[in-house]
């Protein structure tokens, strides 16, 4: 039974390499003191100075942001105001807008993106920032009241009916009663919104203009040539995601860990 | 709270016209052709003529499930078991792992596949094997996690009560554990499939331009030669067969669970 144990342990050891190996691989490489993506030959941090010197790169990390801070607060009130509006309106209704908004998140990306490259051609937009962004708020609201919808389905009718009998108006009603009770998967929504949002390759791809490029599309663009800047500013969004994560999740985890302690203390 | 209703409104024109109409002229793309100076638009089926009497096309077209196939069945059968033992750990050490296996899937899919470009320059195999060793890597996490979310939701004293039965520990899996996981399996195949059909950076950057698949094809047709009409036929081709076999996995849950 023991040796099966350690079997098991060995193949989740197996696989955390395999996930992590070229994460490893491009942090120790954005420390190489040559171009070569081969062989380390010495340490330097002149990958790093070249990033925050190149403008187009520290251009993209700044898209990047702006957009998925732009299309998550965006796309989490109205899909948190349509998610409401939904949970009243009649059955059909709620129906359709689901099918609807299951294009976006069932269909390829890129037949997303053809779809919106080739609505902008048709209506003369010109593509650059303000269609990148319009493209990632209408493929982050569905997302959002997925993750809305359930929450409000747990709710009770009857409360917010309770509060406006008590004298709230439907607004009071809503932000006093309805949107506490929903909170954690409005948090949620935006959550999935803003990684979507600042993941996404695809539908960025098609959707944005000339000398407009978040991380994704600049990524792509450059990797005709060996370009080692690209390692070092890999090794930042790696550092920059792990601390966000750690901090939303191991801390929670300390913090009842020690509430349990205390309890039983 | 019925006055609440009136919220929908707004998004039903912004989906109609944000979500449908863009699906709409591409459908409409993919059965016209650029006329002349007197008709601008021509409607015909000529598109899918061209896709369906060039064996290059359909090639791609194989290769392309082909790769989504493999890549699919590679992930059940690498995810399945760590996702298993993962589900066999202590509720702490659980959610530790969960938190390692979602973290690389955070981190920007292009920054990924980069790395493995790295790594791979190192390794002298046959393009075909990098673009596979990219698609597993970026879609294994995905069926990790859906089996995983199966396993965990499971009662734990059903395998106990299999064993009390008769059942020996290879019988308790075969006919408890994996049947009542196959959701998970199943809605794994959704979120590997589906995209591992279209996905055209990987086979780019690993494949070195000589992989092509029906992802790169629609890219070049809209990006380099700008032909849309061929290039909106070929993605709804791509999408009708994405469809259909969707409905069969899906007729395969529904057969198991009615079995």
């Amino acid at each position: 039974m023991k040796k099966y144990g350690f079997l098991k342990k060995s193949y989740l050891a197996l696989i955390i390499g395999f996930f992590y190996l070229p994460i490893i691989y491009v942090v120790v490489f954005s420390f190489n003191a040559s171009r070569s993506l081969t062989s380390f030959t010495g340490f330097s941090l002149q990958w790093y100075e070249k990033m925050f010197a190149s403008r187009p790169m520290m251009e993209s990390i700044y898209y990047t942001v702006i957009i998925a801070v732009i299309a998550t607060a965006v796309s989490t009130v109205a899909g948190t105001i349509v998610a409401i509006g939904l949970s009243k309106s009649h059955r059909i209704i709620r129906q359709v807008v689901t099918q609807v908004n299951n294009l976006p998140m069932l269909n390829p990306d890129i037949v997303t993106a053809i779809g919106l490259m080739l609505f902008f051609s048709t209506l003369n937009i010109p593509t650059g920032f303000g269609t990148l962004l319009l493209a990632h708020i209408i493929f982050c609201i569905p997302y959002v009241i997925l993750s809305i919808m359930p929450k409000l389905r747990q709710l009770d009718d009857n409360l917010a009916e309770a509060a406006m009998d008590l004298g709230c108006t439907p607004l009071q009603a809503l932000w006093k009663v309805i949107i506490p009770q929903i909170r954690e998967g409005i948090v949620s929504g935006a959550l999935v919104a803003f990684t979507m949002s600042f993941d996404d390759f695809v539908i960025s791809y098609f959707t944005t203009g000339p000398g407009i490029n978040n991380i994704s599309t600049y990524v792509y663009a450059t990797t005709k040539r060996i370009n080692p800047s690209v390692n070092a500013l890999s090794t930042i969004i790696v550092i920059a995601i792990t601390t966000i994560l750690i901090f939303a999740n191991v801390l929670p985890m300390l913090r009842e860990r020690r509430k349990r302690n205390e309890k039983t203390a | 709270m019925k006055s609440f209703r009136r919220l929908v409104y707004p998004y039903l024109i912004w989906a109609g016209v944000l979500i449908v109409l863009p699906m709409l002229i591409i459908v409409f793309y993919a059965f016209s052709t650029e006329g002349n100076d007197v008709i601008p638009v021509k409607i015909t089926l000529e598109n899918f003529v061209r896709f369906f009497s060039d064996t290059i096309f359909i090639e791609v077209l194989g290769r392309s499930l082909k790769l989504a196939v493999i890549t699919t069945i590679v992930c059940i059968l690498l995810g399945y078991p760590a996702a298993y033992f993962i589900s066999q750990l202590n509720p702490d050490s659980q959610s530790v792992m969960v938190l390692i296996v979602t973290l690389p899937q955070l981190i920007n899919m292009l920054v990924r596949t980069y790395a493995w470009r790295g790594i791979l320059l190192n390794i002298d195999i046959a393009p075909e094997l990098k673009v596979y060793i990219g698609m597993v890597y970026n879609f294994l996490p995905y069926m990790i996690l859906q089996i995983y979310t199966s396993l965990s939701k499971m009662d734990p004293s059903l395998v106990p009560a299999a064993h009390d039965l008769g059942c020996d520990d290879r019988m308790a899996f075969l006919k408890v554990t994996l049947p009542l996981s196959v959701p998970g399996i199943i809605s794994g195949i959704t979120l590997v499939f589906l995209p591992a059909v279209s996905s055209f950076f990987i086979p780019k950057l690993l494949g070195g331009g000589s992989y092509v698949l029906v992802g790169n094809l629609i890219e070049n047709y809209f990006v380099t030669t700008g032909d849309w009409n061929f290039g909106s036929a070929i993605s709804l081709i791509m999408t009708i067969v994405i469809l259909i076999s969707m409905y069969f996995t899906k007729k395969f849950d529904y057969d198991q669970e009615a079995a």
